[in-house]
């Protein structure tokens, strides 16, 4: 029974990772899915930011549309913002795949992290900029010296959650066919008709990543927490 | 030094202030009473620019608050001011606390800063808090440094916003005596407070406000011992 088992999972083992190096199919896929994880933290961090600042400027016509923005990518789906980018926006110019979904993650993620800042830099003290400009600073001067410094706290800890979401989000990269992860399975699945096996594989990927990401984010709190 | 003329200021349809004039004279302390919700917060937020006055005008020195154009940041270096709830920066130490708005605006650098910064805190009683953050502060050690901050710009005028109602009874005092030094070393003040002992002692004028106006205004002695304000002494009957 057991010798069973074990002689299902090898064969298993053999047919999606090793006959034909399709552990290749994985090893490149999980390599563009952190790439647009990446890319997609730093250009929604970017986005996010912009219109942040542009939600808490007295300009009412910014605010408008930042606030617009960030209702309306959090109203649709990601994998519809994702071909609509992909085929409308990018269809005739000739950019890299990665390129396109990256834009497009970062600008789901942008709206995210937009709330995040202004949640983080709203819930700074009323009387720390009050303080700031009594003494004569002026508003970007404080919001420099003072207020932001404390909403990075604040910050922190929901940007690294937003990457772990982005993270697992890019499993809908095969949509405009990028072999990501995701599609990796998918492909060798095509080859050896396993019922689930590549799925477990990249579950476990997927997991493991999250588990590193996870802790790392909770080393850095800790360590913010000591310099309290 | 300060002149108010006819200051009015709404928040929606609620009217806080309605038409409050006066005007501090260097060297002067004023101090401020009333009760609860009667403006006085709010007036001594527009003698800086916190609260935008809906009409009125505010002069430092001859020069109008609230005529467009003004750098209204120069302009609040000369009114130092304290908060009831001290507001101290949490993420920098004492010493950042009172240096930062001296280098950042006046160009000093931190060396000289630092040192000053020192002198202050000795004179607030406070010499060997440095490098403490605030967390690691008492409430009255808070308000001490916040006065220090507020001194390292060598305001002109300093303003007070109840420094002593957020304290444990036991440190009201050591803050009521740093201020006192500062009105012995001839500091133009206004003090907002329910501490009617120190405002007797040390005010030179008491103005007392009620419902978005100066109801009475007149010395101490006469003011505490003769108010003529029906609401003045009903006022005065509940706090002494
Ligand atoms: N920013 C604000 N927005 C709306 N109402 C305010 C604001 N600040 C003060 N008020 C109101 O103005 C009135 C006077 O407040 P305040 O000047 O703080 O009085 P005091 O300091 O005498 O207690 C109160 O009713 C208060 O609720
Ligand atoms: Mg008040």
């Amino acid at each position: 029974m057991i010798m069973k088992i074990i002689g299902k999972l090898s064969d298993e083992i053999f047919f999606n990772l090793i006959r034909e190096n399709r552990y290749l199919h994985f090893v490149k896929g999980l390599g563009i899915s952190i790439q647009l994880t990446f890319y997609a933290a730093l250009i929604g961090g970017a986005i996010g930011l912009l219109i942040a600042l542009a939600r808490l400027t007295n300009n009412k016509v910014l605010s408008y549309f930042a606030s617009k923005y960030v209702d309306i990518i959090r109203g649709t789906p990601v994998v519809v913002q994702l071909l609509i980018i992909y085929f409308a926006v990018f269809a005739s110019v000739n950019m890299h795949r990665v390129a396109v979904a990256s834009i497009a993650f970062g600008i789901n993620s942008g709206a995210y992290v937009a709330e995040l800042i202004r949640a983080g830099i709203q819930a700074v003290d009323k009387g720390q900029m009050e303080a700031a400009r009594s003494l004569g600073l002026s508003y970007s001067q404080s919001m420099y010296h003072i207020i932001i410094p404390q909403a990075i706290k604040n910050i922190l800890p929901g940007m690294g959650n937003e990457v772990i979401s982005l993270w697992k989000e890019t499993a809908i990269a095969g949509f405009i066919g990028l072999e990501d992860l995701m599609r990796g399975a998918e492909i060798v699945r095509g080859r050896t008709f396993s019922n689930y096996t590549p799925y477990l594989v990249i579950a476990l990927i997927y997991f493991y990543i999250t588990v590193m990401m996870t802790a790392a984010l909770g080393k850095m709190e800790r360590g913010m927490r000591k310099s309290d | 030094m300060i002149k108010v003329v006819d200051l009015y200021k709404s928040f929606g349809t609620l009217e806080v202030l309605r038409g409050v004039s006066n005007e501090i004279h260097k060297g002067e302390v004023v101090c401020v009473i009333g009760p609860s919700g009667s403006g006085k917060s709010t007036f001594l937020r527009c003698l800086n620019l916190l609260e935008e006055p809906t009409s009125g005008e505010v002069f430092i020195d001859g020069v109008s608050l609230t005529e467009h154009g003004k750098d209204i940041n120069k302009l609040r270096q000369k009114v130092g001011m304290v908060f009831q709830q001290f507001n101290l920066f949490p993420h920098m130490n004492v010493m950042e606390n009172i240096t930062l708005a001296p280098v950042k605006l006046k160009g000093m650098s931190k060396e000289e800063a630092s040192e000053k910064a020192v002198m202050l805190l000795r004179k607030v009683g406070l010499p060997d808090k440095d490098y403490e953050y605030p967390n690691k502060l008492s409430g009255g050690q808070k308000q001490r440094v916040a006065i220090a901050r507020a001194l390292a710009m060598d305001p002109e005028i300093m303003l007070f916003d109840e420094p002593t109602s957020a304290l444990d009874p036991e440190m009201v005092g050591e803050v009521l005596s740093a201020m006192k030094q500062l009105v012995v070393e001839g500091m133009t003040m206004v003090v907002v407070t329910h501490e009617m002992g120190f405002a007797r002692e040390v005010g030179d004028r008491i103005l007392f406000m009620d419902e978005g106006i100066i109801a009475e205004e007149n010395s101490p002695e006469e003011l505490f011992n003769n108010p003529k304000n029906e609401r003045t002494r009903s006022f005065l009957s509940k706090v002494l």
